[in-house]
């Protein structure tokens, strides 16, 4: 039973009850308050987090544009591969679960780390590519460890596929992911982490085009990145594909020709600038860096001495040698000082009180013979007598010292010396006796394997120099193309007006060059009904004192530059061996390109599906007949005939050289004159 | 004199609302729990309610008057009951707070909180609300210490906290003055500050969830990631909320426990400011009830009673909401009558009925 406690009749007071219900109902109306300020003030930011929390953006990644070459043929494919990514908001303790990770894909755990440092400051629902072409072990990795490591996420896509060997390495490029240098510019503003990006060549010029537009997927996710459904799906634009104008036969060649020379060769068309085949050896395999390139092979690749990843074809600066002196003999005859030249060459001669030397004891000569036989001591006078300035003059027109505008990163620009270019350089005169080194491409002078082709091939088409482009411009929407060349400002197009005289002097030195002939400097390289023409150079490396063994350190280095036909040449080859000893060498490695073209042509003229869908028109001034009417071929015969086609000549029977001028300022009756050669009828 | 007592006496109003919060609980925890592995609990929560329905009429049965006089033995049990839950008891996540009998496992400091509620009314209340000596102050503080340091050892900090309420209240309302609880505050607040600083009494992971909640975004990942996802959770709710299973944050399993802890982010989620306002209100209709009921309660000692049932109840609940709205750390303190969990529904329906016992011998005398 109750017992009474001495409690009885004692009540709290009323007054502290009404502070406890005061003291309550204020601590309601501070949750409220804070129900408010979250509910209605901040609704929209934690809408937005929420948002987040549960939609995982899932890149649906464009596939790049393949590369062909100029007929169609396919150079550079994709291929399916498997990247992982990972997704950091699907785990509260990462760190713990990265040596499982890194374990399992085979990644060194500190690199792992500095992955995932570089994207610290990206949102956190965007994925992170930890390992990109995961084998289908680590894929497997992945599916079994979907429980314990619900933050790996693997994405499809397509990678990269180069020609193995290093073929055309060097203009096609390679792709990688941006880095974040790249980032911090400009004119990636566009780029994410984590994209690939062309790094050089073709793949970078054109990445716009190439890369295409990724789409992304809006995945529903728990908070254990189990997909719940999907949202939306953005889908991706493939890149475009893009034809070179790049002949695989003809690079094909020249990556043999050169073989493991180190050096260059460019193929060019010179009536249109379109890049035929460009080579640099040594070369590279760019799908090494497809993936992340490992630090061994780049540590390779950039303390190599015969650095691989240059393209030597429009970076490598050298002394252009005797090939300079088709530019000094332009000069000359434009200035009209060479034509009436008459040099006693005796193996050299006095300028400046010191003796220059020639390689031959050519006695007297005209220019009409110092080209073919690429008499130094001529050359010297005629150096002495323009001056500095004038060859200077005539070389930056030709578009020495300056980039060509190639639509390929990185062009070099080359140096032409002159008593501005001493006075900028070294604050000092121009001293005159350098000149006379300047006349047989030595001294200062440097130019690039392309910015050769371009001036040797522009005055063999009577001044009407190109710019370059290794992409087909039908391929490119105009202002891309205009965008192209605005950003890489070079030479362009451009005409130089050159007096018949001029054109015919030079093109017939240079095709006398490789025809038999004494002192004649490649007449190795002639080929019998081929109207070949070129020019030899054997550049001296680092003051006097040859030594002629192939590759050595003071072994001159090769030049030639040779095309076909002589005027208005369709194609204009340089190489460039360097340490490769006599430029006829050099001139052997055209031999092989020019017969590859050749060949390819005269297949394509038998060829009487093609010739009945396109009839080719008769081009006006140019060294070649219309196709065959009847179509059936003919063996070349060249002891008996000369044949007509493209490269079939009698040189005896060589046109008015005036006939070919540009047209302008000919008279009517030029156009109505058959241009072509008469076959001799047997 | 007395009275025969029937349940006409029963608060009922007090008891529709406390079934309208239950009805809430149950449906909030099915939605919560709709596509995890807690589905299905809303029944054994069902289960709990009504079973804490029968304990709450059984207990008002018996006049509280005698449990008083039983207390001190209770109180004796309870003391060893935490003595043996700290020896034999089951461990669950680092701390044993559970013992097992049977296939029931009990957290003796949750019913500990009923005892302690009915002997510090009964101290008090001999006390006769006379002014309070030194040594009343002391008798108090050792009467609630033990067994909250017990608690505290197992280690529970969030249930020890619940203890506090119950003696302020008791102190508060069984006559201190103002002097003796400004001294006592000011001893306090030293206290806890030392405490803090000498880093033995509270654990890091204690310390590091007491901090986390001023700035979640801190450690987004760690002790924070709690309080960044209920405040995800209730702020995307709006003022209508998604509506009732379409909670993202809810149903896609961000939220941590959501039918339990934070099953007011869960509700706050669903139905927006207005549904948690309409909850809030319930709660305050409640204790409005019970200090109501301990105004009119026969003496003192009731009147204690109810009154040390409002201080635990308004704590948990300032507690619970207030750490799923971010002005609290996180502590493990779930809502009463909303929050899973059979130990918590029985104590609110014990206490309830204690209040109810109380109230049905208002007229006793």
């Amino acid at each position: 039973m109750y017992s009474p406690t001495g409690t009885r009749g004692e009540k709290l007071p009323t007054l502290k009850l009404t502070v406890v219900q005061y003291g309550i109902l204020l601590m309601m109306l501070a949750l409220a308050a804070g129900l408010w300020r979250l509910q209605v003030l901040r609704v929209d930011d934690f809408r937005m987090q929420a948002e987040q929390n549960r939609i995982r953006k899932v890149p649906v990644l464009a596939a790049r544009g393949k590369l062909f070459d100029r007929e169609n043929r396919l150079i550079v494919d994709n291929y399916p591969s498997v990247s992982c990514f990972l997704l950091r908001e699907q785990v509260k303790n990462l760190d713990a679960d990265l040596p499982i990770i890194a374990r399992g894909l085979d990644i060194d755990l500190e690199q792992l780390r500095s992955t995932l440092r570089r994207y610290r400051a990206a949102p956190g629902y965007q994925p992170i590519p930890i390992k990109q072409d995961i084998t289908a072990d680590e894929q497997a990795f992945i599916e079994a460890h979907r429980n314990e490591l619900p933050e790996l996420e693997t994405i499809g896509e397509e990678r990269r596929l180069y020609p193995r060997d290093g073929f055309a390495a060097h203009l096609i490029g390679y792709v990688g992911e941006v880095s974040e240098e790249m980032l911090n510019d400009t004119r990636y503003a566009a780029y994410e982490p984590g994209d690939v990006v062309g790094k050089a060549g073709v793949e970078e010029t054109y990445d716009q085009l190439l890369r295409g537009q990724d789409g992304s997927r809006d995945v529903i996710v728990d908070s254990h990145g189990r997909e719940v459904g999907y949202l939306r799906t953005q889908h991706a634009t493939p890149g475009q594909d893009l034809k070179l104008t790049i002949d695989i036969d003809l690079q094909r060649t020249a990556e043999l020709a050169l073989g493991d020379a180190n050096g260059a060769v460019i193929a060019m068309d010179p009536r249109n600038g379109e890049i035929l085949a460009m080579v640099s050896h040594p070369s590279y395999d760019p799908n090494a860096f497809a993936v992340r390139i490992n630090r061994v092979d780049w540590n390779q690749l950039i303390t190599n001495p015969n650095h691989p990843l240059m393209n030597k074809a429009i970076q490598d600066q050298l002394a252009p040698g005797s090939t300079f002196k088709i530019i000094m003999s332009a000069a000359g005859l434009q200035e009209g000082v060479a034509q009436n030249m008459r040099v006693n060459c005796a193996g050299g001669g006095n300028f400046y009180g010191r003796f220059f030397h020639c390689d031959h004891h050519h006695g007297l000569l005209t220019i009409h013979e110092a080209i073919p036989m690429s008499c130094d001591t001529f050359f010297y006078t005629l150096a002495q007598r323009l001056g500095i300035d004038t060859i200077a003059r005539y070389a930056t027109s030709f578009g020495l010292a300056s980039k060509t505008g190639i639509d390929l990163p990185n062009e070099m620009a080359g140096i032409m010396p002159s008593t501005q270019w001493e006075m900028k350089n070294y604050h000092q005169k121009y001293y005159a006796g350098n000149t006379i080194s300047v006349g047989i491409g030595q001294g200062e002078t440097q130019v690039t394997p392309l910015q050769l082709a371009r001036a040797l091939g522009g005055i063999a088409s009577n001044g009407h120099m190109v710019r370059p482009h290794v992409v087909a411009y039908d391929q490119i929407p105009a202002e891309f193309r205009q965008a192209v060349q605005d950003s890489f400002p070079g030479s362009g197009e451009k005409t130089v007006p050159l007096d018949p005289e001029t054109w015919t002097t030079i093109t017939d030195g240079m095709a006398a060059a490789t025809t038999p002939g004494l002192y004649h400097t490649a007449e190795a390289a002639h080929m019998d009904g081929i109207d070949f023409a070129g020019k030899t150079g054997t550049a001296q490396v680092v003051g006097t004192g040859d030594t002629h063994t192939k590759g050595g350190a003071k072994t001159p280095n090769s030049w030639f530059v040779g095309m076909v036909p002589r005027r208005n040449p369709e194609i204009v080859i340089a190489v460039l061996q360097e340490h490769g000893d006599w430029g006829s060498l050099s001139a052997k490695a055209a031999v092989q390109i020019i017969t590859t073209y050749v060949n390819k042509k005269r297949m394509q003229d038998k060829n009487v599906l093609d010739q009945a869908s396109t009839p080719k028109p008769v081009e006006v001034g140019a060294v070649w007949s219309d196709p065959p009417s009847s179509g059936l071929a003919r063996a070349a015969r060249p002891d008996t005939a000369i044949h007509a086609g493209h490269f079939f000549l009698d040189p005896a029977a060589l046109p008015s050289p005036t006939a070919m001028a540009s047209g302008l300022s000919l008279p009517a009756w030029v156009f109505n004159t058959p241009l072509r050669f008469k076959e001799d009828q047997p | 004199m007395r009275r025969i007592l029937t349940f006409r006496d029963f608060d009922w109003p007090l008891l529709g609302v406390v079934l309208i919060l239950c009805t809430v609980s149950v449906l909030e925890i099915y939605s919560a729990t709709l596509h995890t592995k807690y589905s299905g609990f809303h029944t054994k929560q069902l289960a709990w309610i009504i079973g804490g329905l029968v304990a709450m009429f059984l207990f008002s049965k018996i006049d509280y008057h005698k449990l008083i006089d039983f207390i001190p033995w209770a109180y004796g049990v309870s003391l060893v009951s935490l003595v043996a839950v700290k020896l034999v008891g089951s461990k669950v996540l680092g701390a044993r707070r559970w013992i097992k009998i049977g296939p029931m496992h009990f957290q003796p400091s949750e019913w500990v909180k009923l005892i302690l509620i009915l002997a510090v009314a009964r101290y008090f209340a001999n006390l006769g609300g006379r002014r309070l000596t030194w040594v009343d102050i002391a008798k108090a503080f050792g009467l609630v210490g033990i067994p909250m340091l017990l608690v505290l050892i197992q280690p529970d900090m969030g249930t020890a906290l619940t203890y506090t309420p119950i003696l302020v209240a008791g102190l508060f309302l069984g006559g201190i003055n103002i002097r003796q609880s400004v001294i006592l505050i000011t001893a306090g607040t030293v206290l806890v500050a030392g405490a803090w600083s000498s880093g033995k009494v509270l654990k890091p992971y204690q310390k590091a969830r007491l901090t986390s909640f001023i700035n979640p975004g801190d450690d987004p990942k760690g002790s924070g990631y709690q309080i960044r996802q209920s405040l995800i959770a209730v702020g995307s709710g709006g003022i209508w909320g998604k509506g009732a299973a379409k909670g993202t944050q809810t149903q896609g399993d961000f939220l941590p426990i959501p039918h339990a802890d934070f099953i007011f982010a869960a509700f706050g989620e669903e139905h927006g400011f207005v549904g948690a306002v309409f909850v809030l209100l319930l709660y305050f209709f409640i204790l409005m009830r019970l200090i109501q009921n301990a105004q009119t309660a026969a003496d003192l000692s009731g009147s204690l009673i109810i009154m040390g049932v409002v201080a635990v109840l308004t704590f948990q609940i300032a507690v619970n909401v207030g750490m799923v709205i971010g002005f609290m750390p996180v502590t493990g303190i779930p809502l009463p009558l909303m929050s899973y969990g059979g130990s918590s529904v029985l104590f609110t329906f014990l206490a309830l009925g204690a209040a109810m016992n109380v109230r049905m011998r208002r007229f006793v005398n």
